[in-house]
């Protein structure tokens, strides 16, 4: 089976900075990919990478076999790849609904504007946004718009979802409730590759970990497997001798 | 959504048949040539909308299409011995399609970039114009009264331009609303609230701005071939004035910038304001300070013109005026 997402040998510079530097890995059909790291470390920008917000210096991204390096946005968007922000952009005098139509109507099956209602309502239930259709985007609390955020790259339909830390901000219980939201999407068959920086939510829900250190890849793996390796604990705590001392005090 | 069952459909139609019929009769020349005016004003304002208002880029230079539109028209009548109608329309397709040409370039531009760059495409096009010898370059053009003849001479050729410009008129007016009730009117609307976000939506942000820039330059280009048809006179200050496209932006801004309504309503109101200034020989060109100080008012108290204060107070509204 061929890889859904492959990312070969992905490099970008800013001046003299070093944000990305030869990263490879691909992700499957149906796969929940969690994308880790320490601050700084290169995963917003892999992001902006992999959907042509800027173009790379490097490498190569493909997307269900489909050559997208440096393609503008748009175009990767109607290829069924669909982002959030990890800042949400909601268009804010237009209202909810307008927002996840837009989404609709220009992701990845170019609705028309009345079928593009319908797929935008869709969307807006799966986030439980749909009492909120008329009002102004403006007006929803942060937890509402990172919903709408969600609810608007829905809209697409996409087959792959990229998910900039939508969980951020928010408070345990609207956490609990995206969580759910995140794996009745996995169930409708929709690939995930999220950043998070929640380790207790990203090691649920995510079948593989991907980290990231300095633009360049520490390790890669099953969830427990990432979670004990030394070198991932020295990237997050700055001590490698700490990952042993704690699992000794370990019960 | 059917257009044709929405009032607001209907309301459109009802301002035309009053634009047509309300000089016809008595025959009143006077309020005729108020109303031409209004005719042009509203197909400017309108037009520049679906930039300003939906696609959310400031064009300073929108004058340049009614300028330009006036010139291949008044050139294919004199010089090629087109009929009015079909040069008209031929001068709003060549407009049209420079627009699109223009547009792929300068469209790259963002804000105040962007916005910077519409005044020199104003002195850029007013310049060649100028020094364009066949026509006429820094004198202009006239027309021969000959050339009124076919509409059965001077007197019944107003009365035909007129009901021209209304015509015209009425169709920046369904243009601008069908645009805005359209799949590509909400991809213009998203890339006016923020075009990264509606680009990585899957707008495809360079060809609708270019597609928008062209639109937007059709029938203000026809209303200034017909325009300067009825003067039967052309000349560079009079047709690239960036003082009028200014006042045009003032005009979009005041009714409510984004609306279909609004921009019609705010140059109509602008028109009559404008008129009555003038009427008084001390105050030539005050309408001028009175525009700035308009536009100043606007940004500051109502950045959604007459348009968004009367949807803040009567939200039902926005059911009948779109």
């Amino acid at each position: 089976m061929s890889a859904l997402l492959e990312v070969v040998a992905l490099g970008k510079y800013f001046g003299g900075v070093r944000a990305v530097q030869s990263l490879s890995f691909k992700m499957k059909e149906g796969e929940i990919l969690g994308l880790i790291g320490p601050n700084g470390a290169g995963k917003s920008t892999v992001f902006n990478l992999i959907n042509g917000v800027i173009a790379p210096d490097a490498g190569r991204v493909l997307f269900r076999g489909a050559d997208i390096t440096a393609a503008p946005p748009y175009r990767v968007a109607r290829e069924g790849l669909a982002r959030t922000h990890q800042i949400v952009q909601p268009f804010m005098t237009l209202s909810v609904f307008e927002n996840c139509i837009v989404g609709a109507c220009f992701g990845r099956e170019n609705l028309p504007l009345a079928r593009g209602r319908e797929a935008a309502r869709e969307a807006l239930a799966m986030v439980g946004l749909e009492d909120r259709l008329d009002a102004p985007a403006s007006q929803l609390t942060i937890a509402g718009k990172k919903r709408l955020e969600l609810a608007r790259a829905l809209s697409a339909r996409p087959t792959l979802l990229l998910l900039d830390e939508v969980l951020a901000g928010l408070n345990p219980t609207e956490v609990e409730y995206m969580i759910g939201v995140i794996r009745a999407i996995r169930a409708r068959g929709i690939s995930i590759l999220m950043i998070e920086h929640l380790m207790q939510a990203i090691m649920n829900l995510s079948d593989r970990i991907l980290v990231l250190n300095s633009g360049m890849r520490l390790c890669e793996g099953l969830p427990a497997e990432v979670a004990a390796d030394p070198a991932v604990i020295e990237a997050y705590l700055g001590d490698p001798h700490l990952a042993d001392s704690l699992r000794a005090g370990a019960p | 959504m059917n257009l044709l069952r929405r009032p607001f459909f209907w309301i459109i139609g009802a301002v035309i048949l009053v634009f047509a019929l309300a000089p016809a009769y008595h025959g009143n020349v006077e309020l005729r040539e108020s109303l031409l005016l209004a005719t042009v004003y509203i197909t400017l304002a309108s037009s520049l909308n679906m930039m300003l208002g939906y696609a959310g880029y400031v064009n300073f230079g929108s004058i340049v299409f009614f300028g330009l539109g006036g010139y291949f028209c008044v050139w294919l009548m004199s010089a090629h011995g087109w009929p009015l109608a079909a040069a008209a329309l031929a001068g709003g397709v060549a407009v049209s399609a420079a627009g699109l040409l223009f547009g792929l370039g300068i469209l790259r531009l963002r804000g105040a970039y962007f916005a910077l760059s519409t005044i020199g495409v104003i002195e850029a096009v007013n310049a060649f114009v100028t020094n364009f010898a066949p026509w006429g370059g820094s004198s202009g053009m006239y027309l021969s009264p000959v050339l009124f003849e076919p509409l059965g001479g001077a007197r019944h050729a107003l009365w035909t331009i007129y009901y021209l410009l209304v015509a015209v008129m009425g169709m920046s007016l369904y243009l601008s609303y069908a645009v805005k009730r359209s799949k590509f009117g909400l991809g213009l609307l998203a890339i006016g609230q923020n075009e990264g976000a509606a680009s990585v939506l899957g707008v495809p942000a360079p060809r609708y701005k270019a597609i928008v820039y062209s639109l937007s330059a059709f029938l203000p280009a026809v209303a200034g071939g017909l325009y300067f048809f009825k003067g039967a006179f052309i000349q560079p200050p009079d047709a690239f004035d960036l003082q009028l496209s200014t006042e045009v932006i003032v005009i979009a801004m005041l009714g409510g910038q984004g609306t279909v309504a609004g921009p019609a309503i705010g140059a109509f109101l602008y028109e009559q304001l404008r008129g009555w200034l003038l009427t008084s020989p001390t105050f030539a060109n005050f309408q001028l300070v009175v525009a700035g100080a308009l536009l100043l008012a606007i940004v500051l108290f109502a950045p959604g013109g007459l348009m968004g204060s009367l949807y803040r107070r009567w939200p039902r509204l926005r059911g009948f005026l779109e």
